[in-house]
């Protein structure tokens, strides 16, 4: 059990042992174990690793650093070497023997696992010099590379808890608050409400019992920026957490976790364990005379947990519906006390802002959108994976510059930003900044994160379809015009996708919109039609193409499309017949283009997923 | 071996019977068991003091909870937004082709229960599927099959 640290001073000597540590001459393998790489078999590789260190006599010589998401997840599982920054990707477990002899003791680049420069077509040896991660500003992300999550020692040692030390010890709450403030920093979940002003007002409602809660219930499908964050760099989170309990005037804390992320789960237990052995949590923190514990909660797959008040009441074990915010839960949330509740990014964000000063803050990011965002940039797009960009860097940066385009040398034709709630860009709008209020403007938002990119075979009408078919299913069903009003939307979009649609069906789409938006009771209802507004905002002509054609443009609603074989390019090989469970698909001789019977086909698309050539069309 | 109630008993005490801890609660009762047995619920109940009404109304609202058992695998196929513009609805359906049923349900033979998941958490290798804990990237429907027969 290491000592508890009882004041600024121990921990700073703590700080400079272990740095000291750290500063050895061993070459450092960092491999990334992040969720994304998973199914890459980081696992296995990092294994391999540590029999071929043991097997070489070398566990002691090199150090072997198991940490979180790099970020660029599309080219998994990631190695980096020190000295020299090398960035391996792609890595196999056939490389491993490899990467030790040449790379780690006599320091050679390995010319096939490097990156390669999709514009220059060049190999790039340095992590720095990928244009993936040139134009990002890795402010809160950067440091996943530098720690393992699971060792507080690591995060010290980088510096961690020296904003706690510095806002506890010497900072009065008031103080913080101001910092904060004046930082400009706004709710990271989605709204992006200011998060100083949200703090104070807490911190002067009134009653002696308060609470802080992370929330960490990243529902939005296709956003995963939370959970890198978390899972890779937990302290970071509860380290802003400690400081603004503490401003707030809270003794107890509480981070919700999506279930389905039982990384980030894992690791935030464990961190928490450390904190509490270290001194970080518990009583009289650093010798500052301030109490604090956090506990952990579990969510139940519920998407509406998401929100404030829903997610409280899961935290009193009740079921996650939410309620009017007639009375704000800064006020009177949970257990009906004062709480504060913020988005993991939100928290992450606190100690950079107390340790490097409000004014540097506020250099990067635009006038109303300070700092960065992270997003999980994700979809048809060719570098997927976790970015941090500067607030007010446009969309054309993102999905090409650090994205590096379309996938398959499709045509881009819409981004999707914040989830259910948010909506469908087109290509008119790539040079918008990335901004609250801007993307607010053109009818989506923020969100937590996701950033999905969507081509020319993506149909906008059942992207509509999908989000409202997920928010059916999500709807608590406390409210009237969520329940009812959602259900009966993806009904005409049922009859629009199916080729049963009318002339009527957009403008009462545009009618029941306006009264969701009006009438639902919390935000889950209140923006579920944004999906919907915007596709027919930007995309109307394929609602059309459905509606009066009877025809799904990008090939995707069932109902309207048909499998052939294209003749001249069939060359008869049969993988499709072989696979194709109707055995609508026959065979007519070698060289000979297979037929197709189309009363047999249910369009499930394994002959186009299974054809090498290109042969099966769709109309 | 230890009994169903010792074994609820051990869970609860573990959250030092805690009713803000009560979705932690059953979903420790359901990695044990794969689903929430009737018996479980009701012990957690009285235990508890919680009214049973009150325990359904939550393992009914929550979508990660099962009151029907579940088979020895558990499939998930990932439906979230970046999966599903990739195919993950494609793939879901050969997966309910494959075993026939459909999302939801358990095979006869109780081997695999398929159900879906709004997103994983790893949507840069979508589409995802996750069974018994392993992730699966970069699916198609093509390669199903192939893998349903690992199991």
């Amino acid at each position: 059990m290491p000592n508890k640290l009882r004041s600024k001073e121990d921990l700073e000597a703590l700080r400079r042992e272990l740095i000291k540590e750290r500063k050895s001459d061993r070459p450092l393998i960092a491999v990334c174990n992040g969720t994304a790489c998973r199914p890459y078999g980081c696992l296995q590789l990092t294994e391999a690793i540590k029999q071929e260190l043991s097997k070489r006599g070398l566990e002691k010589k090199v150090e072997l650093r198991i940490t979180g998401c790099h970020g660029l997840c599309e080219k998994g599982p990631i190695v980096i070497i020190q000295p020299g920054d090398m960035f391996y990707q792609q890595v196999k477990l056939e490389d491993v023997p490899e990467i030790l002899s040449e790379t780690v003791i006599k320091g050679t680049v390995i010319d096939r696992l490097l990156h390669t420069d999709p514009v220059t077509d060049k190999k790039v040896v340095h992590r720095d010099e990928i244009p993936f991660y040139r134009k990002q500003e890795r402010n809160v992300l950067g440091n996943n590379v530098e720690i393992n999550p699971t060792k507080i020692e690591d995060y010290i040692a980088i510096g961690g808890y020296a904003a706690l030390a510095k806002a506890i010890l010497g900072m009065k709450p008031e103080q913080i608050i101001e910092e904060i403030k004046s930082s400009g920093l706004r709710g990271r979940g989605g709204a992006g409400f200011a998060t100083g002003a949200k703090w104070e007002s807490c911190r002067h409602a009134p009653g002696d019992i308060k609470y802080v809660i992370v929330n960490a219930d990243e529902g939005d499908p296709g956003a995963y920026a939370n959970e890198g964050l978390l899972s890779g760099n937990p302290h970071s989170v509860l380290e802003g957490l400690i400081i603004g309990a503490y401003a707030i005037g809270s003794q107890q804390g509480y981070v919700y976790v999506r279930n389905e992320y039982p990384l980030a789960l894992a690791n935030m237990t464990i961190a928490l364990n450390q904190a509490e052995q270290f001194g970080l949590l518990g009583k009289n923190i650093l010798g500052s005379g301030f109490d604090f514990s956090v506990r952990i909660n579990r969510g139940g797959g519920a998407f509406v947990c998401g929100e404030s008040t829903a997610l409280m009441a899961s935290l009193e074990g009740k079921v996650g519906e939410p309620r009017a915010k007639y009375v704000h839960t800064v006020e009177k949330g949970l257990w009906n006390r004062p709480s504060d509740l913020n988005n993991v990014e939100t928290w992450a964000n606190v100690p950079l802002i107390i340790n490097k000063g409000a004014d540097w803050y506020r250099i990067l990011g635009t006038e109303g959108s300070k700092g960065t965002k992270i997003f999980s940039l994700v979809g048809k797009i060719n570098n997927t994976g976790l970015v941090e960009v500067p607030m007010g860097i446009t969309l054309r940066e993102i999905i090409y510059d650090i994205g590096g385009g379309i996938r398959d040398g499709k045509k881009f034709k819409a981004v999707q930003t914040g989830g259910p709630s948010g909506g469908c860009l087109p290509e008119s709008l790539l040079n918008l900044p990335v901004d609250f209020d801007e993307l607010s403007k053109a009818g989506s938002m923020m969100g937590s994160g996701g950033m999905i990119v969507m081509d020319e075979t993506t149909c906008m009408v059942d992207i509509a379809k999908y989000f409202l078919t997920f928010l059916e299913e999500e709807s608590c069903g406390k409210c009237l015009p969520c329940r009812e009003g959602i259900k009966r939307m993806r009904q005409v979009f049922d009859e629009i996708t199916e080729g049963r649609g009318s002339d009527k069906n957009i403008e009462f789409l545009e009618q029941l919109s306006a009264t969701l938006v009006d009438s639902s009771l919390c935000g889950l209802g209140q923006t579920a039609p944004n999906p919907v507004l915007t596709t027919i905002r930007y995309f109307r002509d394929e609602y059309e193409a459905h509606i009066k054609d009877k025809r799904c443009p990008a090939g995707v609603c069932k109902t309207l499309i048909h499998y052939y074989i294209i003749e001249e390019k069939c060359p008869g090989c049969g993988i499709c017949v072989k696979e194709c469970p109707q055995e609508a698909i026959t065979f007519v001789g070698k060289k000979k283009p297979v037929v197709m019977d189309e009363a047999k086909c249910i369009k499930c698309g394994v002959c186009s997923d299974v054809c090498k050539m290109g042969a099966i069309g769709k109309r | 071996m230890l009994t169903m109630d010792e074994k609820v008993t051990a869970i609860i005490k573990k959250y030092d019977s805690d009713r803000g801890q009560l979705v932690s609660i059953l979903q420790d009762i359901q990695t044990e068991y794969y689903y929430l047995p009737e018996e479980a619920l009701i012990q957690v109940s009285e235990t508890m003091g919680i009214p049973a009404s009150r325990i359904f109304d939550v393992a009914t609202f929550f979508k990660a909870f099962s009151l029907q058992p579940r088979g020895k695998h558990l499939i998930n196929v990932c439906l979230g937004t970046a999966c599903h513009v990739r195919g993950g609805s494609r793939v879901l359906e050969t997966v309910e082709r494959c075993l026939s049923i459909k999302r939801g349900e358990t095979t006869k033979d109780r081997k695999f229960t398929l159900e879906t998941v709004n997103c994983m958490g790893c949507c840069a290798v979508g589409p995802a599927v996750k069974i018994d804990g392993d992730y699966y990237g970069h699916m198609s429907t093509d390669k199903v099959n192939g893998l349903l027969e690992k199991f």
